[in-house]
């Protein structure tokens, strides 16, 4: 089966200074060497922590921005070869959520507009039935019809969040990008958002590319993760194994600093010392080895390679043979306790679960 | 808990009025305290009033819109009673906050040196050169490489997590009673964030200081509370030792929030949701300002106010439900 999305040594320099002559004298190496692929009806989460690349990479996909080399085929077609045309066809086919759903939303249009001008540009529905197939759209993402008289300043953050889903899925793309989709919103209303994802994966065959600094998230929503460090991919795996096991030293710096919702939780933390290197300068040989903790001389001069270890999960480390076991890096949260396991149980299942009964 | 607590906040109420006549409830009723050495989680959601709390603490609330009332005892002062010009004395001294964003509480136009040393020489006096040499100590003391060097940098040549290290050291300058963290983690990467949650703690093992850690991050509180207050649309809704927090909530909304975060050894296919929005604020609901979003909602929810009544020794609960156990037995 090929896969719906294949990145292939994906690059992007961006000119950070000029010479007096408009000559580029500084670059920051964004993206540097990125391969990746992700098959339809699954979630590949991007993660690590700010100027990594990881945005970078999903507008990359889209060509929202040119790669300065390598392919990206999407259903087997080479995108970079694709015409204006073409590449209007293709954005039918991906999307993008953006982290900021304020921003996101053009304040001046009712959300019937925003979400009629996607059916009107690729002319997916006729004039007549746009208004229907709105109704429908809102009626996926859990909003009433009616709303669509209203323009996006009535609406709280997660119900903007929905009309930014809604957007993205009226021209029924197979593929859709997640940039931080719920970073900016409150606890109960991420919940909200990530159930409704998930839910619609599931109904339409959606493959995400879910671009988060919260790993808790990441483990709760993705199928794969790639872990990106200085523009570079350092440990991709299915997201289980992963967190069963990171193999990278920045992985495992990374996943053992998430915070747990548990008191005194178990904890082997690893605080790494020292600055991120600059993507303008990064260090020679492997980018992280100025803050890893088993850095070696060979470490100093080459740069290590991916290699994955026969049942897809692959490491670009020189010692990944020689590093301790990582079996107890993450921290554990033990779940739920009983009585809270209970509780929540209760609480989704609404007041006929509760003894008593309710109004 | 011991005996005199370092601030104590009784019965505190703010209301706002606005331009349009209309008045928000913002914080009612509100009851803590912190005692020495402590940390006190305050967590609740947008809007629940905790930012509030702690800036009627720290005396920076607009004097004209913003109506209190209630008592804030901090070291025999009554903080709501006390003079302007006290309040100068104690804030950056033996009150200081650190605030959410580094990136615009830190003025742009002067070194960071220069900003640690004002605030020494404002409340310490002695000469610039002594107030400069403990600036470097502060600097060093939350890990900033080279400081002697760093000392004489702007703002904007640092990095977030740097910033938000500098904005700690300020805070520090004068050796505070008290430390107000307000969102202290939540701009930055969970690698900065365990450096910087990490410093927390050595420096309440180190100074004594008592802090209230404003979050909403759930997780942040379980590593660094003692006891964790959880406000609801201007009232806290529960009160409890962190531990008996997360294995057994005694308020619905609680629940709600427990069960919406993602957990790395639980997967669930759904996560808990709580429906509905947050109340009006210039009109709260005459019962308990959650019943609307409630599950377990009871007819005597809605009718009177509910009070905040100890479930178990030091678990504070308000809700007429409680022991919410019962529910599910």
């Amino acid at each position: 089966m090929t896969a719906l999305l294949e990145v292939n040594g994906l690059v992007k320099h961006f000119v950070a200074e000029r010479s007096l002559f408009g000559r580029p004298v500084a670059h920051v190496k964004a993206v540097d060497g990125v391969s990746f692929s992700l098959e339809a009806g699954k979630t590949l989460a991007l993660v690590g922590e700010s100027g990594c690349g990881k945005s970078t990479v999903s507008r990359l996909v889209l060509r929202l921005i040119e790669p300065d080399a390598g392919t990206v085929r999407f259903a087997g077609r080479d995108l970079l070869a694709l015409d204006a045309g073409g590449l209007r066809k293709f954005r039918r086919e991906a999307q993008i959520i953006f982290q900021d759903p304020y921003a996101s939303l053009n304040p001046r249009m009712t959300v019937g507009q925003i979400l009629t001008e996607p059916l009107a540009l690729h002319d997916l529905v006729p004039p007549a039935q746009r208004r229907a197939r709105v109704a429908e759209i809102l009626r996926l993402v859990g909003l009433e019809p009616r709303l669509a008289r209203r323009y996006p300043h009535e609406f709280s953050g997660g119900q903007r969040q929905r009309i930014a889903i809604a957007r993205a899925l009226a021209v029924e793309p197979k593929l859709i990008i997640c940039d931080e989709p719920v970073s900016a919103l409150d606890v109960s209303i991420r919940s909200q958002i990530l159930n409704l994802l998930r839910e619609l994966q599931d109904r339409l065959g959606l493959a995400y590319i879910f671009v988060s600094h919260d790993l808790a998230v990441v483990k709760h929503i993705a199928d794969h993760v790639a872990v990106m460090n200085l523009g570079q991919i350092v440990e991709t795996a299915e997201a289980d194994a992963l967190f069963a096991a990171p193999g990278h030293p920045y992985s495992r710096a990374l996943l053992s600093a998430i915070p747990v919702p548990k008191p005194q939780a178990k904890r082997s933390r690893i605080v790494l010392q020292g600055e991120i290197p600059s993507a303008l300068n990064p260090p020679p040989g492997c980018r992280f080895h100025t803050r890893c903790p088993y850095v070696i001389d060979r470490c100093r001069s080459e740069m290590p390679q991916l290699v994955p270890d026969g049942i897809g999960h692959a490491t670009a480390c020189h010692r990944t043979s020689e590093l301790p076991s990582s079996a107890a890096i993450v921290p554990s949260d033990g779940g739920f306790s009983p009585v809270l396991e209970k509780l929540v149980a209760a609480f989704s299942s609404g007041p006929e679960a509760v003894r008593g009964g309710g109004v | 808990m011991s005996a005199s607590p370092l601030i104590e906040i009784r019965d505190l109420r703010i209301r706002f009025h606005g331009d349009d006549g209309r008045i928000t409830h913002a914080v009612d009723s509100v009851d803590l305290s912190v005692a020495n050495g402590a940390t006190l989680g305050l967590v609740g959601e947008s809007g629940c009033g905790k930012s509030v709390t702690s800036l009627a603490i720290m005396g920076l609330l607009p004097k004209q819109s913003a109506e209190i009332s209630g008592a804030i005892r901090f070291d025999g002062l009554d903080l709501l009673q006390t003079p302007d010009q006290t309040l100068r004395d104690l804030r950056g001294n033996r009150l200081a906050m650190i605030f959410q964003e580094p990136m615009t509480s830190l003025n742009p136009s002067f070194t960071i040196g220069d900003q640690i040393i004002e605030t020494i020489l404002r409340h310490r006096g002695g000469s610039r050169k002594s107030a400069r040499e403990r600036a470097v100590e502060l600097l060093r003391r939350v890990h900033i490489p080279s400081p002697e060097r760093r000392i004489d940098e702007y703002p904007h040549k640092l990095s977030g997590g740097m910033r938000q290290r500098v904005m700690i050291a300020m805070a520090l300058a004068c050796d505070p009673r008290l430390l107000i963290a307000d969102e202290p983690t939540t701009a930055l990467d969970v690698t900065l964030q365990a450096q910087i949650l990490e410093l927390m703690r050595e420096l309440k093992a180190a100074s004594g200081a008592a802090i209230i850690l404003i979050t909403h991050d759930l997780g942040v509180v379980a590593e660094v509370c003692d006891e964790v207050a959880v406000m609801y649309a201007g009232e806290i809704v529960e009160r409890a030792p962190v531990d008996e927090l997360f294995s057994a909530p005694q308020h619905p909304y609680t629940v709600g929030l427990l069960g919406s975060i993602p957990r790395l050894d639980h997967r669930a296919e759904q996560l808990a949701t709580i429906e509905g929005m947050v109340p009006n604020m210039a009109q709260p609901p005459a019962g308990c300002r959650f019943a609307a979003r409630c599950p377990f909602v009871l007819e005597a929810c809605t009718a009177a106010p509910p009070p905040l009544v100890e479930v178990s020794a030091g678990h504070l609960s308000r809700c007429i439900r409680a022991p919410l156990e019962r529910l599910v037995s």
